[in-house]
Protein backbone atom coordinates (compact mmCIF):
# COMPACT_ATOMS: atom_id res chain seq x y z
CA UNK A 1 0.00 0.00 0.00
CA UNK A 2 0.79 3.83 -0.52
CA UNK A 3 0.52 4.69 2.82
CA UNK A 4 -0.22 3.35 6.19
CA UNK A 5 -3.03 2.29 8.27
CA UNK A 6 -2.68 5.52 10.56
CA UNK A 7 -1.91 7.86 7.47
CA UNK A 8 -4.77 6.63 5.95
CA UNK A 9 -6.77 6.74 9.57
CA UNK A 10 -5.83 10.36 9.56
CA UNK A 11 -7.05 10.88 5.76
CA UNK A 12 -10.18 9.42 5.54
CA UNK A 13 -11.07 10.41 9.44
CA UNK A 14 -8.91 14.11 9.84
CA UNK A 15 -9.04 15.45 13.13
CA UNK A 16 -9.66 18.96 13.60
CA UNK A 17 -11.04 19.69 10.23
CA UNK A 18 -12.89 23.03 9.04
CA UNK A 19 -12.64 26.44 9.70
CA UNK A 20 -12.60 28.88 12.52
CA UNK A 21 -14.54 32.37 12.39
CA UNK A 22 -12.61 33.91 15.58
CA UNK A 23 -9.05 32.52 15.00
CA UNK A 24 -5.71 34.02 16.54
CA UNK A 25 -3.99 33.44 13.69
CA UNK A 26 -4.28 31.97 10.53
CA UNK A 27 -1.40 30.90 8.52
CA UNK A 28 -2.09 29.38 4.52
CA UNK A 29 1.26 27.89 2.68
CA UNK A 30 1.84 26.01 -0.43
CA UNK A 31 0.29 27.10 -3.60
CA UNK A 32 -2.00 25.22 -5.94
CA UNK A 33 -0.23 25.37 -8.57
CA UNK A 34 2.14 22.57 -6.96
CA UNK A 35 -0.97 21.01 -5.66
CA UNK A 36 -1.24 21.50 -2.15
CA UNK A 37 -2.58 24.35 0.21
CA UNK A 38 -3.05 24.18 3.50
CA UNK A 39 -4.52 26.46 6.08
CA UNK A 40 -4.29 26.88 9.85
CA UNK A 41 -6.26 28.46 12.14
CA UNK A 42 -5.23 28.96 15.59
CA UNK A 43 -6.81 30.29 19.11
CA UNK A 44 -4.35 31.23 22.02
CA UNK A 45 -5.38 31.42 25.24
CA UNK A 46 -2.60 31.92 28.07
CA UNK A 47 -0.42 31.41 25.81
CA UNK A 48 -1.32 27.90 25.15
CA UNK A 49 -2.88 27.04 21.47
CA UNK A 50 -6.13 26.31 23.23
CA UNK A 51 -7.67 25.04 19.62
CA UNK A 52 -6.84 24.19 15.98
CA UNK A 53 -8.57 24.02 12.57
CA UNK A 54 -7.20 23.24 9.05
CA UNK A 55 -8.70 23.07 5.73
CA UNK A 56 -6.58 21.88 3.20
CA UNK A 57 -6.06 21.20 -0.77
CA UNK A 58 -3.96 18.67 -1.53
CA UNK A 59 -3.42 14.84 -1.96
CA UNK A 60 -3.98 11.94 0.84
CA UNK A 61 -0.84 12.69 2.90
CA UNK A 62 -1.25 16.75 2.58
CA UNK A 63 -4.59 16.00 4.33
CA UNK A 64 -3.22 13.39 7.02
CA UNK A 65 -0.17 15.37 8.02
CA UNK A 66 -2.26 18.57 8.40
CA UNK A 67 -4.56 16.44 10.34
CA UNK A 68 -1.66 15.24 12.93
CA UNK A 69 0.08 18.50 13.08
CA UNK A 70 -3.05 19.54 14.55
CA UNK A 71 -3.47 17.05 17.47
CA UNK A 72 0.53 17.70 17.93
CA UNK A 73 -0.01 21.29 18.84
CA UNK A 74 -3.49 21.50 20.21
CA UNK A 75 -2.97 22.34 24.11
CA UNK A 76 0.81 23.24 23.38
CA UNK A 77 2.65 26.74 24.50
CA UNK A 78 3.96 28.82 21.35
CA UNK A 79 7.58 27.66 21.48
CA UNK A 80 6.44 24.09 21.95
CA UNK A 81 4.00 24.69 18.62
CA UNK A 82 6.87 26.32 16.91
CA UNK A 83 9.37 23.56 17.88
CA UNK A 84 7.54 20.82 15.41
CA UNK A 85 9.43 19.68 13.00
CA UNK A 86 8.48 18.06 9.97
CA UNK A 87 10.47 15.08 10.88
CA UNK A 88 8.33 14.55 14.35
CA UNK A 89 5.08 14.90 12.18
CA UNK A 90 6.60 12.04 9.76
CA UNK A 91 7.41 9.65 12.91
CA UNK A 92 4.06 10.61 14.45
CA UNK A 93 2.27 9.03 11.10
CA UNK A 94 4.60 5.71 11.04
CA UNK A 95 6.51 7.34 7.87
CA UNK A 96 5.19 8.59 4.72
CA UNK A 97 6.75 7.52 0.88
CA UNK A 98 9.81 9.39 -0.09
CA UNK A 99 8.10 11.77 -2.53
CA UNK A 100 5.47 12.69 -0.02
CA UNK A 101 7.92 14.08 2.60
CA UNK A 102 7.34 17.70 1.13
CA UNK A 103 3.38 17.80 2.64
CA UNK A 104 5.25 16.72 6.37
CA UNK A 105 7.29 20.29 5.76
CA UNK A 106 4.22 22.02 4.54
CA UNK A 107 2.28 21.06 7.45
CA UNK A 108 4.99 22.25 9.80
CA UNK A 109 5.15 25.51 7.80
CA UNK A 110 1.42 25.59 8.26
CA UNK A 111 1.78 26.04 11.69
CA UNK A 112 4.73 28.11 11.66
CA UNK A 113 2.80 30.86 9.44
CA UNK A 114 -0.20 30.63 12.00
CA UNK A 115 1.98 31.65 14.79
CA UNK A 116 3.35 34.38 12.34
CA UNK A 117 0.02 35.43 11.49
CA UNK A 118 -0.71 35.45 15.77
CA UNK A 119 2.64 37.49 16.12
CA UNK A 120 1.72 40.20 13.67
CA UNK A 121 -1.83 40.69 14.53
CA UNK A 122 -1.13 41.20 18.16
CA UNK A 123 2.08 42.91 18.07
CA UNK A 124 4.38 40.46 19.21
CA UNK A 125 8.27 40.77 18.22
CA UNK A 126 9.71 37.74 17.08
CA UNK A 127 12.53 36.62 15.18
CA UNK A 128 12.17 36.83 11.39
CA UNK A 129 14.65 33.67 11.18
CA UNK A 130 12.34 31.45 12.84
CA UNK A 131 10.00 32.07 10.03
CA UNK A 132 11.82 31.91 6.86
CA UNK A 133 10.30 29.28 4.98
CA UNK A 134 11.50 27.57 2.15
CA UNK A 135 9.99 28.79 -1.38
CA UNK A 136 7.84 26.15 -2.76
CA UNK A 137 9.36 26.17 -6.48
CA UNK A 138 9.92 22.66 -6.35
CA UNK A 139 12.52 21.27 -8.78
CA UNK A 140 11.45 19.15 -11.25
CA UNK A 141 12.78 15.64 -10.51
CA UNK A 142 12.98 14.46 -14.20
CA UNK A 143 14.75 11.31 -14.57
CA UNK A 144 17.69 11.79 -16.73
CA UNK A 145 19.02 8.66 -18.12
CA UNK B 1 -19.57 -2.85 -4.45
CA UNK B 2 -16.14 -2.96 -6.05
CA UNK B 3 -16.27 -1.07 -9.56
CA UNK B 4 -13.32 -1.45 -11.59
CA UNK B 5 -13.02 1.64 -13.98
CA UNK B 6 -9.49 2.00 -14.93
CA UNK B 7 -9.50 -0.24 -18.40
CA UNK B 8 -7.32 2.18 -19.67
CA UNK B 9 -4.91 1.16 -16.90
CA UNK B 10 -5.01 -2.18 -17.53
CA UNK B 11 -7.64 -4.95 -18.01
CA UNK B 12 -8.77 -8.17 -16.47
CA UNK B 13 -7.93 -11.04 -18.61
CA UNK B 14 -10.59 -12.68 -20.80
CA UNK B 15 -11.44 -16.10 -19.71
CA UNK B 16 -10.80 -17.19 -23.64
CA UNK B 17 -7.50 -15.70 -23.20
CA UNK B 18 -6.25 -17.31 -20.09
CA UNK B 19 -8.00 -20.87 -21.24
CA UNK B 20 -5.50 -20.42 -24.60
CA UNK B 21 -3.12 -19.39 -22.15
CA UNK B 22 -2.89 -22.47 -20.19
CA UNK B 23 -1.59 -25.42 -22.35
CA UNK B 24 1.17 -22.83 -23.25
CA UNK B 25 2.20 -22.78 -19.31
CA UNK B 26 1.67 -26.51 -19.19
CA UNK B 27 2.22 -29.17 -21.87
CA UNK B 28 3.66 -26.93 -24.79
CA UNK B 29 6.57 -25.28 -23.46
CA UNK B 30 8.83 -26.24 -26.38
CA UNK B 31 11.14 -23.35 -27.69
CA UNK B 32 9.91 -22.31 -31.29
CA UNK B 33 13.82 -22.64 -32.40
CA UNK B 34 13.95 -26.19 -31.15
CA UNK B 35 13.69 -28.92 -33.91
CA UNK B 36 12.15 -31.11 -32.24
CA UNK B 37 8.13 -31.92 -31.95
CA UNK B 38 8.28 -29.58 -28.80
CA UNK B 39 9.66 -26.63 -30.47
CA UNK B 40 7.41 -26.92 -33.40
CA UNK B 41 4.38 -27.49 -31.46
CA UNK B 42 5.69 -24.17 -29.92
CA UNK B 43 6.17 -22.40 -33.33
CA UNK B 44 3.00 -23.41 -34.75
CA UNK B 45 1.15 -21.92 -32.06
CA UNK B 46 3.53 -18.71 -32.64
CA UNK B 47 2.65 -18.35 -36.39
CA UNK B 48 -1.08 -19.12 -35.49
CA UNK B 49 -1.00 -16.05 -32.96
CA UNK B 50 0.96 -13.90 -35.40
CA UNK B 51 -1.51 -14.79 -38.32
CA UNK B 52 -4.60 -13.64 -35.75
CA UNK B 53 -3.04 -10.70 -34.75
CA UNK B 54 -2.82 -9.60 -38.25
CA UNK B 55 -5.98 -10.10 -39.84
CA UNK B 56 -7.20 -8.40 -36.35
CA UNK B 57 -5.55 -4.95 -37.74
CA UNK B 58 -5.46 -6.14 -41.46
CA UNK B 59 -2.05 -6.87 -42.10
CA UNK B 60 -0.11 -9.70 -43.64
CA UNK B 61 1.26 -11.90 -40.73
CA UNK B 62 5.21 -11.36 -41.89
CA UNK B 63 4.40 -7.64 -40.92
CA UNK B 64 3.97 -8.71 -37.21
CA UNK B 65 6.81 -8.65 -34.98
CA UNK B 66 5.78 -9.33 -31.26
CA UNK B 67 7.84 -7.28 -28.36
CA UNK B 68 7.37 -7.19 -24.82
CA UNK B 69 4.56 -4.88 -24.97
CA UNK B 70 3.68 -1.18 -26.25
CA UNK B 71 6.57 0.62 -24.93
CA UNK B 72 8.93 -1.82 -26.38
CA UNK B 73 7.46 -1.91 -29.63
CA UNK B 74 7.20 2.14 -29.82
CA UNK B 75 10.63 2.50 -28.82
CA UNK B 76 11.38 -0.39 -31.59
CA UNK B 77 9.60 1.84 -33.94
CA UNK B 78 10.84 4.96 -33.54
CA UNK B 79 14.04 3.75 -33.57
CA UNK B 80 13.43 2.37 -37.37
CA UNK B 81 12.15 5.92 -37.99
CA UNK B 82 15.23 8.05 -36.47
CA UNK B 83 17.56 4.96 -38.12
CA UNK B 84 16.01 5.35 -41.44
CA UNK B 85 15.85 9.40 -41.36
CA UNK B 86 19.53 9.63 -40.87
CA UNK B 87 20.45 7.57 -44.05
CA UNK B 88 18.55 10.14 -46.30
CA UNK B 89 20.53 12.90 -44.02
CA UNK B 90 16.47 13.72 -42.21
CA UNK B 91 16.61 14.46 -38.71
CA UNK B 92 13.45 16.01 -37.82
CA UNK B 93 11.24 14.42 -36.35
CA UNK B 94 7.82 15.18 -35.50
CA UNK B 95 5.26 13.99 -32.77
CA UNK B 96 2.67 16.17 -30.58
CA UNK B 97 2.29 17.26 -27.09
CA UNK B 98 -0.04 14.69 -25.46
CA UNK B 99 1.70 11.06 -27.04
CA UNK B 100 2.40 8.67 -23.96
CA UNK B 101 6.04 8.77 -22.19
CA UNK B 102 7.08 5.79 -24.14
CA UNK B 103 6.79 8.13 -27.22
CA UNK B 104 7.74 11.67 -25.66
CA UNK B 105 10.82 10.11 -23.48
CA UNK B 106 12.39 8.19 -26.56
CA UNK B 107 12.18 11.41 -28.43
CA UNK B 108 14.01 13.43 -25.98
CA UNK B 109 16.62 10.55 -26.03
CA UNK B 110 17.11 11.00 -30.09
CA UNK B 111 17.23 15.24 -29.34
CA UNK B 112 20.07 14.70 -27.14
CA UNK B 113 21.92 12.66 -30.40
CA UNK B 114 21.14 15.51 -32.64
CA UNK B 115 17.91 14.87 -33.82
CA UNK B 116 15.10 17.86 -34.11
CA UNK B 117 11.55 16.86 -32.93
CA UNK B 118 8.31 19.55 -33.42
CA UNK B 119 5.69 18.57 -30.84
CA UNK B 120 2.19 19.66 -33.00
CA UNK B 121 -0.51 21.35 -30.09
CA UNK B 122 -3.26 19.83 -29.68
CA UNK B 123 -5.50 22.37 -28.54
CA UNK B 124 -8.24 22.66 -25.84
CA UNK B 125 -10.21 19.03 -27.66
CA UNK B 126 -7.10 17.23 -27.55
CA UNK B 127 -7.06 16.83 -31.41
CA UNK B 128 -4.06 17.32 -33.66
CA UNK B 129 -4.61 18.79 -36.85
CA UNK B 130 -3.51 17.86 -39.87
CA UNK B 131 -2.64 21.02 -41.21
CA UNK B 132 -0.30 21.89 -38.30
CA UNK B 133 1.00 18.70 -39.38
CA UNK B 134 1.73 19.95 -43.43
CA UNK B 135 2.64 22.91 -42.16
CA UNK B 136 5.42 21.40 -39.48
CA UNK B 137 6.88 19.22 -42.61
CA UNK B 138 10.20 20.18 -43.61
CA UNK B 139 12.73 19.19 -46.28
CA UNK B 140 14.23 17.02 -43.33
CA UNK B 141 11.34 15.72 -42.20
CA UNK B 142 12.20 11.86 -41.90
CA UNK B 143 9.49 10.58 -39.18
CA UNK B 144 5.89 11.14 -38.10
CA UNK B 145 4.83 9.28 -34.82
CA UNK B 146 1.33 10.19 -33.74
CA UNK B 147 -0.65 8.30 -31.26
CA UNK B 148 -4.10 6.96 -32.39
CA UNK B 149 -6.13 7.44 -28.86
CA UNK B 150 -4.70 9.22 -26.16
CA UNK B 151 -4.22 7.31 -23.55
CA UNK B 152 -5.67 9.96 -20.55
CA UNK B 153 -8.41 11.79 -22.63
CA UNK B 154 -9.30 9.22 -24.98
CA UNK B 155 -9.48 11.74 -28.16
CA UNK B 156 -8.78 9.83 -31.51
CA UNK B 157 -6.33 11.67 -33.67
CA UNK B 158 -6.93 11.85 -37.24
CA UNK B 159 -4.66 9.18 -38.01
CA UNK B 160 -6.08 8.47 -41.51
CA UNK B 161 -5.40 11.50 -42.86
CA UNK B 162 -2.00 11.69 -41.66
CA UNK B 163 -1.08 8.49 -42.70
CA UNK B 164 -2.24 9.68 -46.47
CA UNK B 165 -0.75 13.07 -45.81
CA UNK B 166 2.43 11.32 -44.83
CA UNK B 167 2.72 8.55 -48.02
CA UNK B 168 2.48 10.89 -50.20
CA UNK B 169 5.22 13.05 -49.04
CA UNK B 170 7.40 10.06 -48.75
CA UNK B 171 7.72 9.78 -44.54
CA UNK B 172 7.37 7.19 -42.62
CA UNK B 173 4.85 6.99 -40.46
CA UNK B 174 4.14 5.38 -36.56
CA UNK B 175 1.45 5.50 -34.68
CA UNK B 176 0.98 4.39 -30.78
CA UNK B 177 -2.31 2.51 -31.16
CA UNK B 178 -2.44 1.02 -27.67
CA UNK B 179 -5.25 2.26 -26.27
CA UNK B 180 -6.87 1.91 -29.71
CA UNK B 181 -6.43 -1.80 -30.86
CA UNK B 182 -9.30 -3.89 -29.73
CA UNK B 183 -11.60 -0.68 -28.64
CA UNK B 184 -11.68 1.07 -32.34
CA UNK B 185 -12.05 -0.63 -35.38
CA UNK B 186 -7.94 -0.76 -36.37
CA UNK B 187 -6.82 -1.38 -40.39
CA UNK B 188 -3.25 -0.62 -40.95
CA UNK B 189 -3.87 -0.41 -44.63
CA UNK B 190 -7.08 1.96 -44.19
CA UNK B 191 -4.80 4.25 -42.14
CA UNK B 192 -1.78 4.04 -44.22
CA UNK B 193 0.57 3.59 -41.43
CA UNK B 194 3.97 2.53 -41.89
CA UNK B 195 4.00 1.37 -37.85
CA UNK B 196 2.25 0.74 -35.35
CA UNK B 197 2.24 -0.39 -31.73
CA UNK B 198 -0.24 -2.37 -29.66
CA UNK B 199 -0.47 -3.94 -26.51
CA UNK B 200 -2.16 -7.35 -25.31
CA UNK B 201 -2.88 -6.07 -21.88
CA UNK B 202 -5.16 -3.20 -22.91
CA UNK B 203 -7.61 -5.56 -24.51
CA UNK B 204 -8.08 -8.21 -22.13
CA UNK B 205 -4.66 -10.07 -22.95
CA UNK B 206 -1.69 -10.66 -20.64
CA UNK B 207 0.93 -8.17 -19.36
CA UNK B 208 4.30 -8.09 -20.86
CA UNK B 209 3.79 -8.81 -24.76
CA UNK B 210 2.72 -6.70 -28.03
CA UNK B 211 3.34 -6.33 -30.93
CA UNK B 212 4.77 -4.48 -33.91
CA UNK B 213 3.16 -3.80 -37.66
CA UNK B 214 6.08 -2.89 -39.80
CA UNK B 215 4.73 -2.23 -43.25
CA UNK B 216 6.43 -4.79 -45.53
CA UNK B 217 8.99 -2.85 -47.36
CA UNK B 218 9.90 -0.94 -44.50
CA UNK B 219 13.41 -2.25 -43.37
CA UNK B 220 12.90 -2.26 -39.13
CA UNK B 221 15.64 -1.66 -37.22
CA UNK B 222 16.98 -3.95 -34.54
CA UNK B 223 16.71 -2.89 -31.08
CA UNK B 224 17.35 -6.09 -29.20
CA UNK B 225 20.02 -7.89 -29.90
CA UNK B 226 20.70 -11.54 -30.09
CA UNK B 227 19.43 -14.78 -31.68
CA UNK B 228 17.32 -14.79 -34.68
CA UNK B 229 14.09 -15.13 -33.25
CA UNK B 230 11.60 -12.68 -34.90
CA UNK B 231 12.91 -12.73 -38.20
CA UNK B 232 16.49 -11.38 -36.44
CA UNK B 233 14.70 -8.26 -35.54
CA UNK B 234 13.67 -8.54 -32.26
CA UNK B 235 16.31 -11.41 -30.20
CA UNK B 236 14.96 -13.28 -27.07
CA UNK B 237 12.79 -16.67 -26.42
CA UNK B 238 9.49 -15.65 -27.85
CA UNK B 239 6.66 -15.23 -24.93
CA UNK B 240 4.62 -17.71 -26.35
CA UNK B 241 1.68 -18.17 -24.02
CA UNK B 242 1.49 -14.52 -23.35
CA UNK B 243 1.40 -14.17 -27.82
CA UNK B 244 -1.16 -17.08 -27.82
CA UNK B 245 -3.22 -15.50 -24.72
CA UNK B 246 -2.78 -11.72 -26.38
CA UNK B 247 -4.04 -13.13 -30.04
CA UNK B 248 -7.20 -15.03 -28.89
CA UNK B 249 -8.05 -11.81 -26.21
CA UNK B 250 -7.79 -9.76 -29.63
CA UNK B 251 -9.67 -12.46 -31.71
CA UNK B 252 -12.10 -11.87 -28.84
CA UNK B 253 -12.28 -7.71 -28.63
CA UNK B 254 -12.82 -7.75 -32.36
CA UNK B 255 -15.50 -10.35 -33.07
CA UNK B 256 -17.84 -8.36 -29.69
CA UNK B 257 -16.83 -4.91 -30.66
CA UNK B 258 -20.14 -3.63 -32.30
CA UNK B 259 -22.14 -4.82 -29.39
CA UNK B 260 -19.65 -3.83 -26.61
CA UNK B 261 -19.14 -0.56 -27.98
CA UNK B 262 -22.98 0.41 -27.70
CA UNK B 263 -23.16 -0.99 -24.33
CA UNK B 264 -20.07 0.84 -23.54
CA UNK B 265 -21.03 4.68 -25.08
CA UNK B 266 -24.38 4.15 -23.54
CA UNK B 267 -22.78 4.26 -20.12
CA UNK B 268 -20.57 6.49 -21.17
CA UNK B 269 -23.09 9.13 -21.99
CA UNK B 270 -24.84 8.50 -19.10
CA UNK B 271 -21.54 9.00 -16.64
CA UNK B 272 -20.92 12.63 -18.87
CA UNK B 273 -24.49 13.54 -18.69
CA UNK B 274 -24.46 13.02 -14.78
CA UNK B 275 -21.73 13.90 -13.50
CA UNK B 276 -20.90 17.20 -15.38
CA UNK B 277 -23.97 18.45 -13.42
CA UNK B 278 -21.30 18.54 -10.36
CA UNK B 279 -20.73 22.43 -10.50
CA UNK B 280 -17.38 24.09 -11.69
CA UNK B 281 -16.22 20.89 -13.92
CA UNK B 282 -15.38 19.88 -17.23
CA UNK B 283 -15.15 17.21 -19.44
CA UNK B 284 -11.96 16.61 -21.11
CA UNK B 285 -11.08 16.23 -24.76
CA UNK B 286 -13.27 16.23 -27.68
CA UNK B 287 -16.77 14.25 -27.71
CA UNK B 288 -17.18 13.34 -31.16
CA UNK B 289 -13.67 11.58 -32.32
CA UNK B 290 -13.30 9.83 -29.01
CA UNK B 291 -12.84 6.19 -27.31
CA UNK B 292 -16.47 4.44 -26.54
CA UNK B 293 -15.07 4.19 -22.65
CA UNK B 294 -12.93 6.74 -21.57
CA UNK B 295 -14.57 9.93 -19.86
CA UNK B 296 -12.25 12.30 -18.32
CA UNK B 297 -13.18 15.28 -16.17
CA UNK B 298 -11.63 17.88 -13.60
CA UNK B 299 -13.32 19.06 -10.70
CA UNK B 300 -12.27 22.50 -9.69
CA UNK B 301 -10.83 23.24 -6.58
CA UNK B 302 -10.02 19.65 -5.33
CA UNK B 303 -6.82 17.29 -5.82
CA UNK B 304 -7.08 14.09 -7.52
CA UNK B 305 -5.19 11.61 -5.07
CA UNK B 306 -7.30 12.59 -2.39
CA UNK B 307 -10.36 11.67 -4.65
CA UNK B 308 -9.17 8.78 -5.97
CA UNK B 309 -8.45 7.23 -2.49
CA UNK B 310 -11.80 8.31 -1.21
CA UNK B 311 -13.62 6.38 -4.26
CA UNK B 312 -11.33 3.65 -3.70
CA UNK B 313 -12.77 3.54 -0.15
CA UNK B 314 -16.08 3.25 -1.35
CA UNK B 315 -14.82 0.58 -4.12
CA UNK B 316 -14.36 2.01 -7.29
CA UNK B 317 -11.12 1.97 -8.88
CA UNK B 318 -10.10 5.31 -11.13
CA UNK B 319 -7.39 6.90 -12.36
CA UNK B 320 -6.30 10.96 -11.88
CA UNK B 321 -3.68 12.73 -13.70
CA UNK B 322 -2.78 14.96 -10.17
CA UNK B 323 0.96 15.07 -9.70
CA UNK B 324 1.02 12.96 -6.69
CA UNK B 325 0.03 10.38 -8.77
CA UNK B 326 2.16 10.87 -11.74
CA UNK B 327 5.03 10.52 -9.33
CA UNK B 328 6.20 13.75 -9.93
CA UNK B 329 5.44 17.24 -9.04
CA UNK B 330 3.52 18.23 -12.10
CA UNK B 331 -0.02 17.38 -13.10
CA UNK B 332 0.19 15.65 -16.59
CA UNK B 333 1.63 16.34 -19.76
CA UNK B 334 -1.99 15.81 -21.44
CA UNK B 335 -4.17 18.04 -19.57
CA UNK B 336 -1.49 20.78 -19.38
CA UNK B 337 -1.70 20.22 -23.30
CA UNK B 338 -5.14 21.15 -23.58
CA UNK B 339 -4.19 24.32 -21.99
CA UNK B 340 -5.80 23.59 -18.57
CA UNK B 341 -3.52 25.32 -15.81
CA UNK B 342 -2.02 23.19 -12.94
CA UNK B 343 -4.60 23.85 -10.45
CA UNK B 344 -7.33 22.28 -12.47
CA UNK B 345 -5.15 19.82 -13.90
CA UNK B 346 -4.43 18.21 -10.25
CA UNK B 347 -8.24 18.19 -9.77
CA UNK B 348 -8.11 15.43 -12.73
CA UNK B 349 -10.20 11.80 -12.95
CA UNK B 350 -10.64 9.44 -15.65
CA UNK B 351 -12.59 6.61 -15.55
CA UNK B 352 -12.44 4.11 -18.36
CA UNK B 353 -14.93 1.65 -18.77
CA UNK B 354 -15.30 -1.71 -20.28
CA UNK B 355 -17.94 -3.76 -21.27
CA UNK B 356 -18.09 -5.89 -18.08
CA UNK B 357 -19.52 -2.99 -16.50
CA UNK B 358 -22.69 -2.17 -15.65
CA UNK B 359 -25.42 0.86 -15.49
CA UNK B 360 -26.10 -0.41 -11.71
CA UNK B 361 -22.15 0.48 -11.36
CA UNK B 362 -22.91 3.80 -13.12
CA UNK B 363 -25.70 5.30 -11.05
CA UNK B 364 -23.34 3.83 -7.45
CA UNK B 365 -20.76 6.46 -9.78
CA UNK B 366 -22.65 8.90 -10.59
CA UNK B 367 -24.07 8.57 -6.55
CA UNK B 368 -20.59 8.80 -4.96
CA UNK B 369 -18.58 10.94 -7.00
CA UNK B 370 -20.79 14.25 -6.32
CA UNK B 371 -20.68 13.18 -2.40
CA UNK B 372 -16.64 12.74 -2.70
CA UNK B 373 -16.04 15.88 -4.97
CA UNK B 374 -18.83 18.15 -2.25
CA UNK B 375 -16.35 16.90 0.86
CA UNK B 376 -12.98 17.41 -0.32
CA UNK B 377 -14.43 21.38 -1.56
CA UNK B 378 -15.82 21.77 1.38
CA UNK B 379 -12.63 21.11 3.29
CA UNK B 380 -10.33 22.67 0.47
CA UNK B 381 -8.97 26.42 1.13
CA UNK B 382 -8.60 26.61 -2.69
CA UNK B 383 -12.41 26.05 -3.02
CA UNK B 384 -13.43 28.68 -0.40
CA UNK B 385 -11.63 31.42 -2.39
CA UNK B 386 -12.83 30.18 -5.14
CA UNK B 387 -16.58 30.94 -3.46
CA UNK B 388 -15.51 34.09 -1.71
CA UNK B 389 -14.39 35.23 -5.52
CA UNK B 390 -10.97 35.73 -3.83
CA UNK B 391 -9.82 33.62 -6.92
CA UNK B 392 -11.37 33.10 -10.08
CA UNK B 393 -13.56 29.92 -11.67
CA UNK B 394 -11.59 28.96 -14.20
CA UNK B 395 -14.08 26.38 -15.71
Amino acid sequence: MLYSQLVMDHFQNPRNVGKMEDADGIGEVGNAKCGDIMKMYIKVEDGKISDVKFNTFGCGSAIATSSIATEMIKGKTIPEALRLSNQAVVEALGGLPAHKIHCSVLAEEAVKAAVKDYYDRHGISYDEKLFRFCDHEHDENEEDN
Amino acid sequence: MKIYVDNAATTKMSQRAIQAMMPYLDGVYGNPSSLHTYGQEAAEALENAREAVAKAIGAEANEIYFTSGGTEADNQAILTGAILGERKGKKHIISSKFEHHAVLNTLKQLEKQGFTVTLLEVYENGLVRLEDVKQAIREDTGFVTIMMANNEIGTIQPIREIGALCRERGILFHTDAVQAVGHIPVDVKKLKVDLLSLSGHKFHGPKGVGALYVRKSVPLQKFITGGAQERGKRAGTENIPGIVAMAEALQESIENLSESQNHILSMRDRLIEKLREIPHSKVNGDLQYHLPGTVNMCFEGIEGESMLLLLDAKGIAASSGSACTSGSLDPSHVLLALGLPHEVAHGSLRLSLDAANTQEEVTYICEVLPEVVAYLRSISPVWEELEKGERKHVI
